[in-house]
């Protein structure tokens, strides 16, 4: 059944278009990945999929609902059923883990302190940092930052959660760890994950299905042992050590 | 050989429209917190800590500043009043022109330099990292969270951080004043309550709600809109500082001929 319905978008800013026609579609449950090189509008595409960033055209639709021109009401119902992982982990800073991982189960629901510090304890249990939580966030490495990061957005037990580059920036180890810890939450939360990534290891982890964005465009779909499998040039350079010359040099 | 680009008379317009930009967008974003500040959750906690964080950043140079305003005062005024045989006058001098503008506008000053460069910075730090996003991606509104608990809290902490400045200035005046007359604390406040009234101080501790609110609107507006990385962070913080500091003066202006209409 389908979740994510992305049909038609085009985004540009100035005269630089982002995204030239995009459509895809998500299911239910599955690990999708959005593959691509630095600057292709991946990070675009998912601000667009939860309204911080509106398309200048097309339709995008979550569990059969626009979230285009919405008022915002009604598009904050839509959020709160999706988790979002910023490339930066975007924590804040100002508060503790505890308080980070609580900001959003005081604001959107009704559990009391006692059911809010269960919830913190299980997530961070999940993420395997239990106890980080009365640290603040600048005490954290990128990998900690990216666990807590990935604990605050499962804690509202999202249908759909959405990462972006979530292992940019760690080593191959703490990456193939995320990765892992994706699909594991994935499948303990029987959730939909649509993954924006140009790390081949996460890629190769997480994917059930992928696209690969080529300056704004669909270049390729389907799954990563399909895309490894191209004869393209411009896709084998993902998977080559040397660098393959393409036709439009890109 | 001339500079072509100095009398660039396009250059000048340029920097116009951009400041008439800069306040047209600054009054939506007034208008946009006068619209949400009422509708709850309201987030008293929030405020509160920011007033209690506000305050006390604030607190040790008001104290210097306020106690040397009077003293200075009163030492520079002291030989000039002498020399008229006004030196009687001099607490009145003094109460007087620290409570309705000294106090007030100082303080402001103050206040902006320190407050509105870190509300600038800690916003526009967020926003460059995106934890503003995050916010509003979890469905809460940033705006009501972080920019409505700043400016509710700075346009009540500064009328209070005033009234302590005016305090410690008329303190100040009394120091100079002894060491130079032997005058007693007595005949001093006795003067100072026969010359003010509460016209002289209400319009005084009224227009610093209005300095309050422009130091976290100046501030809030520079780094809720901070975009390009560190160096955007940097520059939402100077100009909070310059543009808040400005604003201050300006409106000073137009209050005080206000006041003077309404009191006088």
């Amino acid at each position: 059944m389908m979740l994510v319905e992305v049909k038609n978008v085009f985004k540009s800013f100035g005269d630089l278009i982002v995204l030239d026609d995009i459509s895809f579609n998500v299911d239910k449950g599955e690990n999708f990945v959005v593959f691509g090189r630095s600057g292709t509008g991946k990070s675009v595409l998912l601000k667009c999929m939860v309204g911080l960033l509106e398309p200048d055209s097309g339709e995008i639709k979550i569990n059969e609902k626009s979230v285009l021109n919405i008022p915002i009401d009604e598009l904050n119902e839509v959020r709160k059923q999706i988790g979002f992982l910023f490339q930066g982990s975007a924590l804040y800073d100002s508060m503790t883990v505890r308080e980070n991982l609580e900001f959003p189960l005081i604001r959107n629901f009704d559990f009391s302190p006692d059911e809010r510090l269960e919830k913190i304890k299980d997530v961070l249990n999940k993420v395997g940092l239990e106890k980080a939580i009365d640290k603040k966030p600048s005490e954290l490495s990128g990998g900690m930052k990216k666990r807590i990061g990935l604990a605050r957005t499962i804690i509202t037990e999202p249908m759909l959660i959405l990462y972006d580059e979530p292992t940019t920036g760690l080593d191959p180890i703490t990456t193939k760890e995320i990765s892992q810890l994706i699909v594991e939450l994935q499948k303990d939360l029987n959730s939909t994950s649509i993954v924006v990534t140009h790390d081949l290891i996460c890629a190769k982890i997480v994917a059930d299905s992928s696209i690969v964005l080529k300056n704004g465009k669909i270049k390729f779909e389907g799954s990563i042992k399909e895309l490894e499998e191209s004869n393209d040039n411009f896709l084998k350079n993902f998977f080559s050590s040397e660098i393959i010359e393409t036709a439009d040099g890109e | 050989m001339e500079n072509p680009e100095k009398n660039n008379p396009f250059e000048l317009s340029e920097s116009l429209t951009n400041f008439f930009k800069t306040i047209s967008d600054l009054t939506l974003f007034s208008i946009r917190f006068f619209k949400i500040v009422f509708i709850p959750p309201y987030e008293f906690a929030e405020i509160k800590k920011h007033m209690d964080e506000l305050g006390i950043k604030t607190m040790p140079i008001v104290t210097v500043t306020g106690f040397i305003i009077g003293l200075v005062l009163a030492m520079q005024s002291q030989p000039v009043m002498q020399r008229f045989g006004a030196e009687a006058y001099l607490p009145s001098m003094v109460s007087l022109s620290v409570v309705r503008e000294l106090g007030p506008v100082l303080t402001a000053l103050i206040f902006a330099g320190r407050v509105s460069s870190g509300i600038g910075a800690e916003l526009g730090s967020m926003r460059v990292t995106e934890q503003i996003d995050a916010m509003e991606v979890s469905a809460i509104n940033p705006f009501k969270f972080l920019v409505v608990t700043r400016m509710l809290a700075c346009t009540l902490i500064l009328p209070i951080l005033t009234m302590y400045v005016n305090f410690l200035a008329i303190m100040g005046g009394y120091f100079a004043i002894k060491l130079s007359t032997g005058t007693t604390f007595q005949l001093y406040i006795n003067a100072i309550f026969k010359s003010l009234e509460f016209s002289d101080l209400i319009p005084g501790v009224l227009k610093t709600f209005v300095f309050g609110f422009i130091v976290g609107a100046v501030g809030s507006y520079k780094g809720y809109n901070a975009e390009n990385g560190t160096v955007g962070v940097g520059n939402a913080s100077t100009s909070a500082v310059v543009m808040s500091s400005l604003l201050i003066l300006l409106v000073d202006m137009v209050l005080v001929k206000l006041t003077i209409l309404i009191w006088a």
